[in-house]
C-alpha cells in the first residue's frame, strides 16, 4: 500500500500540470491552422489538402491549399489525416444521469443537470469517441422524466464547465425527455397501465400547462395577477412555446403515431428517439415534419417492443425526407463506437452524405443548435476531429478531439489513449489511474 | 416412408451439393491469399482450392463469383438458439436457475434452430456455432457445436457434447441471500468438492463387482467426462484473480480447460502461456462494466503476440443487442493491433482447432466441408456486405438480413 502513495502524489501533480496545459486562453489567443488534411466540412464539398483555421474557439476559415494562414498562427501538420466536425450524440446517458423518481409518471420540474457526475470515465470515453456535443437525458421509465441537458465536452468536470449554454435565469440549455410504450407503463402506484392511459395522462398535463400559460399571458407585467410559481408548469410552458424540444422515446409504429398526434394537438417541437418501427411509418413521420434520432444495434431482438427494428431505418427515413440524426443511448452502445452508427446505416442503404450529416449537422438541427455546431463553417464553434482514415472505415481512429479550439482528447497521450482502447482503470470514475497502470506494468498478479 | 427411403433422404442431405466459388481474393486460412482463386465443392466437400488458372471446374457446374471469399465463420462461443430473439421467458433457455451445479444439462435438448437469430448470424457469414448453456451459474450445463443451416438437431451437429460451461466470480454468485455460492472462495470450494465426489463416483463404478455398481448419476458422469478430459471445462472468468484460481483448480485436478471471457487476460499472459490454456476472448465491444471494466480492445493482439491460442466469440447478451456478431467483434480487434490474417484465423481455423473440429471446418482445404462466406470487399469494413453464405456447397444465405424477425 505504501508503495502506491508516491504514485498518487505524482499523479496529482501531473493532473495539475495537465490542467494548466489545457487553459483555453493559451490555445485561443493565437490562431491555429491545421494544414494538409482531407477536410469533410459537411456543408459544402470535401476539400483535398485543406486548411482549417481556428481562433478564439471559433472557426475562422476553411478552404483549399491556398487558404490564407494568419501571421503568427500555430501550424499543425495534418497531412494524411481526415478532419471533420465533432460528432453530436443526440441521446446519451453518460455522466450517470438521474431524473424523475417513482412518485409520479410526469415530473417536468426535475432537471438532469442536478444529477450529473462529469468526472465519470464515460465522459472521457465520449471525448475519445469523437463526441463533442451531447444531449444527456434521464431514462425512459416515465411518461416525462425531466429536463435534459446539452453538454459541450470541453475540458472540465462540472456542469457549469460543460454546459452548452447557461440561460439568463441560471438554468441550462436542454430539452424535455418523454417516453411511451412499455418502458413508461408500470401498472403500479400513479403510473399508467395501458397505452391509452399513458396518452390521457400526458394530455391532462399539457392542458394544465396551457391553462397556466394563459394565466401568465393575462397577467402580463402585473406580478399580482400572476399565478403562483410552478416550476413544472413553467418548464411545460417552455415546451408549448417551442423553447424546449421534447425528446421522445418511442419504438412501436402505433406509439410513434401517438406521439405525432399529441404533437399536433399541442404544437410542441419533438424529436422521435429510437423509432424501431420507423421503416413502417416513415411517410407519416415525414408528413409531420418532425425529425428522428436513431440508433444502430448489432442484432435485432433483446427487447420485445423492438423486435421489428431494422438496420434500414436510416435509409427508409432518409428516403422519406425525414431529418435523421444518430445516438448512442450510451451505455446501450458505447460512445466510442458512435462513429460506427453512420457506417452501419450506410451498410444498410443510407447515403454517405446523409450518414455523415446524421453524425453531425442533422444532430445539431435536432437540438436547434445548427447555428453553432455541426459543420466546419466560419463563425461556428471550433469543434472538430482529426481522424487517421475515412470516418466510415473500421480502420479509422479518432486521433484528436478538439472543442472550441482546445484539444480535449489526444490518442498519442498514453493516459488519454487508455479511454479509447480500455485497460486497467479505463472505466474508473477517477482521473488517477497511475497506480493501476503501474500494476499492469509490473504484472503484480503473477 | 420406409426406413430405407428415410436413410436415402438423410444421406442426400448430408452429402450436400456441388458448387464452384471464384473470388478476386480467396483467403483459405491455411495459406497465403490467392488472387483470382477458386474453391471447388463437390458433394458438399472441398475438392480443390487454387488459382483459377489451375483449378479445372467441371462443365455445367454453377460458378458463384465474389470479390472476397473466406472460410465460413466459426463462432467460438455463443448462446444463439438457446437465448432467443424475443428475450421473453419462453425463449430463454441458456441458464437454469434452480441449482448452482448442473453439468448434466445438454445443449441439444434446448437448441431452437428456427430462432431468427440463427439465420441472422448465418446471413453475416457464420456457418458454425459453438453454442449452449451460458455463463451465470457455477456450472450451467454443456455446450455443443452445430451448423447454422440446421433447423432441427437431427443433423448438422458436429459435436453433440463440446464442453462443460462454468463461471467464476460475480457472475456465479447466488442471487439470493443465504444461498451458495456467496463468495469466490466458496465457489472454488464447491467445484473442488464436486470434482472430488465425481472422482469417488468413478472409482466406485470401477471397483464395484459387476451388477453391484452404484446407481447411475448423470451429474457426476458429466464431471467424470471432464476429469477424463473427454470434455474441456469452459470457464468464464474475467478478473485476473479468478483466472488464476481457475488455473490452480485445473492443475489440482489435471483438467483440460478453456478460458472464456478473460477481460484481464493481459495481466496474466505468462501464467496462461505456462498453463497452455486456450482463450475464447470476450466480444471486443462487450460493455466495460463490473468485472469486465478493465477489458481492452487490444487484448486479442496481445494474446496473439504472446502465442496464446484464442478465438473470437459473440458471447451471451441479456438485453440489446440480443446477440453480437462475431464478424464485427473481430473487425474491431483488427483495427486495434491484430493483423488481418490473424483476425481471420481467430474467426475460422482458430476456433475450429479449439473445438476439435478442424478436420471438418475452419479452413478451405481439400476434404473439408464446403463452408464459405462471400463478401463484396474487405470483410471487416463496416460498409461492405456479406453477399452469400455457403454450407456444404449450398448457398444458404444470399445477403445480410437487416432484421431477425420473420413475417
Amino acid at each position: 500500500m505504501n508503495r502506491r502513495l508516491p504514485a498518487l502524489a505524482q499523479a496529482l501533480s501531473l493532473s495539475i500540470s495537465m490542467s494548466m496545459a489545457f487553459l483555453p486562453l493559451q490555445a485561443q489567443d493565437k490562431p491555429q491552422a491545421f494544414i494538409g488534411a482531407h477536410i469533410i466540412p459537411i456543408e459544402g464539398p470535401d476539400i483535398e489538402r485543406g486548411v482549417l483555421v481556428v481562433q478564439g474557439g471559433k472557426i475562422l476559415a476553411v478552404g483549399g491549399p491556398g487558404t490564407a494562414i494568419p501571421e503568427g498562427a500555430v501550424r499543425h501538420d495534418a497531412a494524411g489525416k481526415v478532419i471533420m466536425p465533432g460528432l453530436i450524440d443526440t441521446h446519451s446517458h453518460i455522466g450517470s444521469p438521474e431524473g424523475a423518481d417513482s412518485t409520479a409518471p410526469i415530473q417536468p420540474e426535475v432537471r438532469v443537470s442536478d444529477s450529473l457526475n462529469l468526472r465519470s470515465a464515460s465522459v472521457m470515453k465520449a471525448r475519445a469517441g469523437g463526441i463533442t456535443s451531447v444531449n444527456v437525458m434521464p431514462g425512459s421509465g416515465h411518461l416525462l422524466s425531466g429536463q435534459t441537458m446539452y453538454l459541450k465536452l470541453r475540458e472540465g468536470q462540472t456542469v457549469d464547465a460543460l454546459a452548452m449554454e447557461k440561460r439568463p435565469d441560471g438554468s441550462y440549455l436542454g430539452g424535455m425527455k418523454m417516453a411511451n410504450g412499455t418502458n413508461s407503463r408500470h401498472a403500479t402506484g400513479p403510473f399508467p397501465g395501458t397505452r391509452a392511459k399513458s396518452a390521457a395522462l400526458v394530455r391532462e398535463q399539457f392542458l394544465k400547462a396551457q391553462d397556466y400559460q394563459r394565466k401568465l399571458k393575462e397577467a402580463g407585467d402585473d406580478p399580482k395577477k400572476r399565478p403562483a410559481r410552478d416550476l413544472g408548469m413553467e418548464a411545460l410552458v417552455e415546451v408549448l412555446e417551442g423553447k424546449r424540444v421534447v425528446h421522445h422515446h418511442t419504438h412501436r409504429h402505433d406509439d410513434i403515431l401517438t406521439v405525432l398526434r399529441l404533437q399536433k394537438e399541442f404544437g410542441f417541437k419533438v424529436v422521435l428517439h429510437h423509432v424501431s418501427d420507423a421503416w413502417m411509418v416513415a411517410d407519416e413521420i415525414a408528413k409531420s415534419g418532425m425529425g428522428a434520432s436513431i440508433i444502430t444495434i448489432d442484432s435485432p431482438g433483446g427487447k420485445l417492443e423492438t423486435k421489428d427494428a431494422r438496420m434500414t431505418n436510416g435509409a427508409a427515413l432518409e428516403k422519406a425526407g425525414v431529418l435523421v440524426g444518430f445516438h448512442t443511448d450510451d451505455p446501450i452502445t458505447d460512445s466510442r463506437w458512435f462513429i460506427r452508427s453512420g457506417a452501419l446505416a450506410v451498410r444498410a442503404g443510407m447515403s454517405r452524405k446523409g450518414a455523415l450529416e446524421g453524425l453531425t449537422l442533422s444532430g445539431a438541427k435536432l437540438l436547434d443548435l445548427q447555428n453553432r455546431i455541426g459543420s466546419l463553417k466560419p463563425g461556428k464553434d471550433a469543434d472538430f476531429l482529426v481522424l487517421s482514415a475515412d470516418p466510415l472505415s473500421i480502420y479509422a481512429h479518432v486521433e484528436e478531439t478538439w472543442v472550441e479550439g482546445a484539444k480535449v482528447f489526444d490518442r498519442a497521450d498514453p493516459k488519454q489513449r487508455l479511454y479509447a482502447v480500455g485497460g486497467p482503470g479505463a472505466s474508473h470514475d477517477t482521473d488517477d489511474l497511475s497506480h493501476l497502470l503501474a500494476l499492469e506494468a509490473e504484472e503484480t498478479y503473477q | 416412408m420406409n426406413r430405407l427411403t428415410f436413410l436415402l433422404c438423410v444421406s442426400a442431405a448430408l452429402q450436400g451439393q456441388s458448387l464452384a466459388i471464384r473470388a478476386e481474393s480467396l483467403y483459405t486460412a491455411a495459406g497465403p491469399v490467392i488472387q483470382d482463386g477458386v474453391v471447388l465443392i463437390q458433394d458438399g466437400k472441398v475438392s480443390a482450392v487454387g488459382r483459377a488458372a489451375d483449378v479445372k471446374v467441371p462443365s455445367g457446374l454453377t460458378v458463384k463469383r465474389a470479390k472476397v471469399a473466406v472460410p465460413g465463420l466459426v463462432d467460438g462461443r455463443s448462446t444463439v438458439g438457446l437465448s432467443g430473439l424475443l428475450n421473453q421467458s419462453h425463449d430463454q433457455d441458456q441458464l437454469e436457475g434452480s441449482a448452482p451445479l448442473q453439468p448434466e444439462l445438454r445443449a441439444m435438448d434446448a437448441y431452437n434452430g428456427r430462432d431468427p437469430l440463427v439465420s441472422y448470424v448465418r446471413s453475416l457469414g457464420v456457418t458454425t456455432l459453438h453454442t449452449g448453456h451460458g455463463p451465470g451459474a457455477l456450472i450451467s450445463g454443456q455446450t455443443f457445436v452445430i451448423k447454422t443451416d440446421t433447423t432441427e438437431v437431427t443433423h448438422g451437429v458436429l459435436k453433440p457434447q463440446a464442453m462443460v460451461a462454468a463461471t467464476l466470480g460475480d457472475g456465479a454468485r447466488a442471487r439470493e441471500a443465504g444461498k451458495a455460492p456467496g463468495t469466490r472462495a466458496k465457489q472454488i470450494a464447491m467445484l473442488r468438492a464436486e470434482l472430488v465426489a465425481a472422482q469417488e463416483y468413478a472409482r466406485k463404478q470401477k471397483e464395484a463387482e459387476k451388477g453391484k455398481e452404484p446407481p447411475r448419476d448423470l451429474r457426476k458422469e458429466a464431471l467424470v467426462q471432464v476429469l477424463r478430459k473427454e470434455l474441456p471445462l469452459l470457464a468464464t472468468a474475467h478478473r485476473a484473480q479468478d483466472i488464476l484460481s481457475l488455473l490452480r483448480l485445473a492443475k489440482e485436478f489435471d483438467l483440460d480447460i478453456v478460458l472464456d471471457g478473460a477481460s484481464e487476460a493481459y495481466l496474466v499472459l505468462d501464467a496462461l502461456k505456462a498453463a497452455k490454456v486456450s482463450v475464447i476472448l470476450h466480444p471486443t465491444m462487450a460493455r466495460a462494466f463490473g468485472e469486465m471494466e478493465n477489458l481492452s480492445l487490444e487484448t486479442a493482439a496481445r494474446l496473439q503476440a504472446a502465442g496464446i491460442p484464442f478465438a473470437f466469440q459473440s458471447g451471451f447478451e441479456g438485453y440489446v443487442p440480443k446477440t453480437r456478431v462475431v464478424l464485427w467483434e473481430g473487425a474491431l480487434a483488427t483495427a486495434n493491433g491484430l493483423s488481418f490474417e490473424d483476425t481471420l484465423r481467430a474467426l475460422t481455423l482458430g476456433p475450429a482447432r479449439l473445438l476439435g473440429i478442424a478436420d471438418r471446418v475452419g479452413s478451405l482445404e481439400k476434404g473439408k466441408d464446403g463452408d464459405v462466406a462471400l463478401f463484396d470487399g474487405d470483410p471487416f469494413e463496416y460498409t461492405t456486405h456479406c453477399v452469400g453464405t455457403v454450407i456444404n456447397g449450398v448457398l444458404v444465405s444470399e445477403g445480410e438480413e437487416t432484421r431477425g424477425a420473420t413475417h
